[in-house]
């Protein structure tokens, strides 16, 4: 398991993250107009020498390579620049809005397996029965409905005739866990609709895919109920797959959280990522840009080890 | 279709659409009242000018928030100007961009799987590694940042939205290139002496164009989400150009006194996205029978 781990470390995830900051690091540069302006936001009434001695101050004169290693090494160590907006250090403003994110993905996550796992089972237990048949329209509808459209019709139909859920706006924690929770379900609702559709699918054909299989026989031969069939011996087994569906969709709801935020109206890092994008604030694009794929690529990397983990023909080597 | 191999051929190879439109109402109904669906979808965006009954632009201050049936079939938003006529335009839109987007990843995706699956070596690691960067992304993340660097507008949310799916198309092109790379008759063109293009465009390409097409099924429908969680963010569409997306969040403010406004493009575009999915299915279905998926 441990050299398992390594092996994904070093080949997979370091290499990606390596390729995202290059590509988050060329991004930045491939903006028109000059770096200094980009990324301090000054304005065109610096004079040409001031402007020369502010690149030279933050090293904007040497060569891209040497600029690239020495972000690279400030990066590393917790300091992604200044916003140009709020003056702000840009890790301290993420790190601000990083707890509704988190909140709200974990939560969307939670939803989607509570929902969908057991409508998957049943689905697969009872084939063509009445919840197998809502479950797969469900599922239909949960992948083709958009999430931000999800998130204008709740608000129209739900929120707007239901006062006691908020159509907008978001509760810290700090506030009481109900207004909490009541500030969030229809984003998690909404943010977690995909990754619902898609468990749901993959726990209902994973299932009968096991039920088809010849232990299941020996343990029904054995004398065993139904229930300890499905949920002692299938399950185990269904599972796994549906195990990288999670953890690949996961990694998608952290985008979603850009859309879902902005519906919302919640103080988070897609939000923060967006509002830099509009307002300019390049540090702040860069920064938030690198912590969400950081956190997609860390998913994944955590996706592989559940899996090694739960599966151990993965785990060795070949 | 003449151009898949035997092993991967379509039903329809012989005779073509209308043995297609026979298969699938004989297999798989809902697959072909998607395909319905979309057709009509995809002639009215093409017809707009003709069909659409107002301007989609003109604005009609009399008219304001009037609702369905009282001014226009599915009333009229706070400029005046017809729900409808807007859905129709906007419907432009999402098909165009999103099909040439789709277009454009399905264009360098398969070149650069090809590359990568037939040449190997170095060029298929920088190529895969690419391609594993650009995946880390999430799609709407992604693009945001390609706005942000060449601004908004249509070329540039094209080339975000190729941006995304071009590398799923290079990885599912060069997966089959990797095995039919040893496969006799691609071993006997270059033994007759083909040149390398010669044996990926008319050799191999033709025998991964199944997986290509169900693929590019499933990408329209996420591409025409992208664009319109873009246009959405303000981000895309610049008014008074409608798109789904900007006419979703511009009428959020008074969805409350006038629903139709938001309810009418909301439902053009989660059927619009639910009937390219469905035929991506069937479509699925139809050239792969392994991954059957039951609706």
């Amino acid at each position: 398991m441990f050299t398992f781990l390594a092996r994904r470390l070093i080949v997979v995830f370091l290499p990606t993250l390596l390729g995202i900051s290059i590509l988050v690091f060329v991004a930045m540069r491939l903006i028109p107009g000059n770096a200094v302006d980009v990324m301090i936001g000054i304005g065109p009434d610096v004079s040409a020498k001031q402007r020369a001695a502010i690149a030279h101050s933050y090293g904007l004169d040497k060569p891209l390579p040497v600029q690239y290693a020495l972000w690279l090494g400030h990066t590393l160590r917790g300091d992604m620049g200044t916003s140009i907006r709020t003056g702000q250090p840009v890790s301290s403003e993420i790190l601000h809005r990083l707890p509704p994110t988190l909140e709200l993905t974990a939560l969307a996550t939670l939803f989607s397996l509570v929902v969908a796992v057991p409508i998957g089972i049943l689905s697969a237990t009872r084939r063509d029965g009445i919840i197998d048949l809502l479950g797969r329209l469900l599922a239909l509808i949960g992948l083709s409905v958009p999430n931000f459209l999800l998130g204008t019709l709740l608000i129209l139909f739900v929120a707007v005739r239901w006062p006691v859920l908020p159509t907008t706006g978001f509760v810290p924690l700090s506030q009481g866990l109900w207004p909490n929770l009541r500030s969030l379900i229809l984003p998690v609702i909404s943010l977690g609709a995909i990754l619902m559709a898609s468990v749901m699918r993959m726990t209902r054909s994973s299932v009968l895919e096991e039920l088809g299989r010849e232990y299941l026989m020996v343990a029904r031969a054995k004398g065993l109920s139904n229930r300890a069939v499905v949920l002692g011996h299938a399950l185990r087994n269904a599972l796994v797959p549906v195990i990288t569906v999670v953890g690949i969709q996961t990694g998608y709801l952290l985008g979603g959280t850009v859309i879902i935020e902005d519906v919302f109206a919640i103080p988070g890092v897609g939000r923060l990522a967006l509002d830099s994008v509009t307002q300019r604030d390049y540090p702040l694009v860069q920064g938030t840009t690198l912590v969400i794929a950081g956190a997609f690529v860390l998913v994944n990397l955590l996706t592989d080890v559940v899996y090694g983990l739960v599966d151990p023909r993965i785990r060795r080597p070949g | 279709m003449a151009t898949l191999a035997p092993t991967e051929a379509l039903p329809a190879r012989r005779g073509g659409l209308p043995r297609l439109v026979v298969h699938l109402g004989r297999h798989n109904r809902a697959g072909l009242v998607a395909g319905a669906v979309l057709l009509i979808f995809v002639v009215a965006a093409i017809a707009a000018p003709v069909v659409a009954p107002h301007n989609p632009v003109t604005m009609a201050p009399l008219n304001r928030l009037k609702p369905p049936g009282q001014a226009g079939l599915l009333g009229t938003d706070v400029f005046g100007r017809d729900i409808l006529s807007r859905i129709i335009y906007g419907l432009r839109i999402s098909l165009g961009i999103g099909g040439a987007s789709v277009l454009i990843s399905t264009a360098i995706g398969t070149l650069l799987g090809l590359i990568a699956g037939y040449v190997g070596r170095w060029p298929e690691y920088v190529i895969m590694r690419l391609m594993d960067v650009i995946f880390a992304f999430p799609a709407v993340l992604l693009a945001i940042l390609v706005v942000s660097i060449i601004g908004a507008g249509f070329a540039s949310i094209v080339i975000a939205i190729a941006t995304v799916y071009t590398p799923i198309f290079a990885r599912v092109v060069r997966g089959p290139t990797l095995s039919l790379k040893h496969v006799e008759f691609v071993q006997a063109a270059v033994a007759s002496g083909a040149t390398t293009s010669r044996v990926l465009f008319r050799h191999v390409l033709p025998n991964v164009a199944a997986p290509i097409l169900v693929q590019l099924a499933l990408s329209l429908s996420g591409a025409i989400v992208v664009e319109a969680a873009l246009s959405f963010l303000g981000l895309g569409a610049v008014p008074p150009t409608p798109s789904l997306g900007s006419m979703l969040s511009e009428n959020r403010t008074y969805m409350e006194i006038a629903p139709w406004t938001v309810l009418y493009p909301g439902l053009a575009l989660g059927l619009l996205v639910l009937a390219i999915n469905i035929l991506g299915d069937a479509l699925r279905d139809l050239l792969d029978p392994r991954l059957r998926t039951q609706l």
